[in-house]
């Protein structure tokens, strides 16, 4: 199973992004998406209407939703797997935008929108500077210009990166994204770790690890089935 | 180096293949963008402009020289042979007009610093109310930014191929935009509904519901009746800054002779 991680921040497009991504890919690959929110999230049924893929959301509710992402994403992993998925795409909330939700493994996307400020890029941090791609959308919305100046403030965050500007709605000059994920290798589900430090929040248990899943986890996060019985989730 | 570039057929609106086989531009070549609102214009600039391989609503194919252009010609500004001036200028960033350029410049692989200052002196022949360097870009009007782009393609973008779409509906003085656009050696294509615009240029491209219908070769004719609307443009441009500037309009002027 290929693993897909797209970050950014809210209504920067990384839902549009998925779409173009299973309308082409679709054909080649069973799909399961997974899309983690705070409050609410609407991407698991519009996605799974649309295009009739597995889909799934978790809502973190009081906590930061990469944290939470961090502990149920093992649980995710599993569910995708064993529903015979080959694509893994995994949306984030990406709300503080100090943390990377990105794994060692499978492709770790950014998100950007070309009016969100020349200076989010910067100001992100990890969640673009640990990312193997950063793709910019609605480019139909400003100059050339505006863009390039954008672009290489983005280079000159993280000059390694992999950069693609799209109009996410019309999909347009994905081509390169779509042959980089036909090309990534597939995970490798017990070895998965975070890429950066874990977003902390105010949670101190979990200071400096990296581990996924619920075996390393104290806290309140409860599992993506069940344990609705006890708001103090206690580990495993 | 840039010889010309190859535009191939895509699909129109209702998904039929355009009837072209290809269009070339090549170096030096005028070419205005002609057709209804909605019909397709823009959309065939940004085609050239994203160098566009079947993944555009179009399914265009853009071929440079003769060749499917590198992906790193796509997506890096150092090496995109390409400036367009968008029909939305409206600039979110939050940089003052200097910074904006010198990012700008740094994108393009500039090195000489004074481009920063001629670009805005340039941008300021194009505009009535002057930009000041320490400006935001997020405070210019919209004819401003207009023409602060302009100015930039030409001198940050610097680039073998420049497209412009509607360029007068900022009220710029295009006669000032046109005269230093022509004949430089460059291709130079414009989107427009403007009939002096569209009458300069060598080459017409007209567009219907989101495919070229036709591409029609200026005639001789077709040159005198440019000169003449030309002249009459800048009568016109005479009034307009008169009235701009809170005079009033003397007999002769009102007189206009088509001859
Ligand atoms: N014009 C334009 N609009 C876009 C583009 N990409 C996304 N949008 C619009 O931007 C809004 C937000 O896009 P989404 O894809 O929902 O953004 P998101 O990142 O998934 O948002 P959250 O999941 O809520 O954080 C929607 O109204 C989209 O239609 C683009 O490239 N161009
Ligand atoms: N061949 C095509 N196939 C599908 N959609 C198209 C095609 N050509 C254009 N469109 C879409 O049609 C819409 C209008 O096109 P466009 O903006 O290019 O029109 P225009 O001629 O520039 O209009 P205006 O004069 O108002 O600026 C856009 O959403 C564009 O993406
Ligand atoms: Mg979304
Ligand atoms: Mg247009
Ligand atoms: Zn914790």
């Amino acid at each position: 199973m290929k693993l897909l991680i797209i970050a950014g921040p809210p209504s920067s497009g990384k839902t549009s992004l998925v779409k173009q991504i299973v309308k082409k890919m679709r054909g080649e690959m069973k799909i399961a998406f997974f899309k983690i929110d705070v409050v609410k999230a609407f991407e698991d049924v519009e996605l799974h209407k649309d295009f009739g893929i597995l889909t799934r959301k978790y809502c973190s509710g009081d906590l930061c939703p990469d944290h939470a992402g961090v502990m149920v994403l093992g649980d995710a992993v599993e569910w995708a797997a064993s529903n015979q998925a080959e694509l893994f795409i995994v949306e984030s909330a990406g709300l503080c935008l100090r943390c990377s939700p990105y794994l060692n493994q499978g492709l770790g996307i950014i998100v950007l929108s070309s009016i969100a400020g020349i200076h989010a890029p910067e100001k992100m941090g990890a969640m673009v500077t640990l990312a193997d791609i950063a793709i910019v959308t609605k480019i139909d919305l400003v100059s050339q210009a505006e863009r390039e100046v954008l672009v290489q403030k983005i280079k000159e965050t993280h000059s390694s990166v992999i950069l693609m500007e799209t109009n996410a709605l019309q999909g347009t000059s994905l081509h390169r994204l779509y042959d980089l994920i036909r090309n990534s290798g597939d995970i490798d589900a017990a070895n998965l770790v975070l890429k950066g430090n874990p977003p902390l929040g105010t949670c101190t248990i979990c200071v400096g690890k990296k581990e996924i899943g619920w075996k390393h986890h104290f806290g309140v996060i409860q599992k993506l089935d069940g344990q609705t019985a006890e708001y103090l989730y206690r580990g495993e | 180096m840039i010889k010309e570039i190859t535009i191939l057929p895509g699909l129109d609106k209702a998904g039929m293949r355009e009837s072209f086989s290809e269009i070339t531009l090549t170096a030096g070549e005028t070419v205005s963008i002609v057709g209804p609102t909605g019909s397709g214009k823009t959309a065939f600039i940004t085609d050239i402009e994203l160098l566009a391989q079947e993944d555009t609503a179009t399914k265009r194919r853009v071929l440079i020289n003769g060749l499917i252009p590198d992906n790193e010609v796509r997506c890096n500004p150092c090496l995109k042979p390409i400036a367009m001036i968008t029909q939305n200028t409206k600039c979110f960033a939050d940089l003052s007009t200097e910074e904006f350029l010198q990012i700008h410049a740094r994108a393009r692989g500039i090195k000489d610093t004074k481009v920063i200052e001629d670009t805005i002196d340039l941008a300021n022949k194009f505009t009535g109310e002057k930009i000041v360097r320490t400006s935001k870009v997020t405070v210019l009007s919209g004819g401003q930014t207009r023409s602060l782009l302009v100015a930039d393609a030409i001198l940050i973008g610097a680039s073998p191929i420049i497209l412009l779409d509607e360029i007068e509906n900022a009220g710029i003085f295009k006669q000032e935009v046109v005269k230093i656009i022509q004949n430089t050696g460059k291709i130079i294509v414009f989107v427009t509904h403007d009939p002096v615009i569209a009458l300069l240029t060598q080459k017409r491209i007209i567009m219907q519901n989101g495919a070229v219908r036709k591409v029609i070769f200026r005639s001789n004719q077709e040159v005198k009746a440019a000169n003449n609307l030309l002249e009459l443009d800048k009568k016109v441009g005479i009034i307009r800054e008169r009235l701009r500037a809170g005079k009033k309009i003397t007999k002769e002027l009102v007189s206009v002779s088509f001859a």
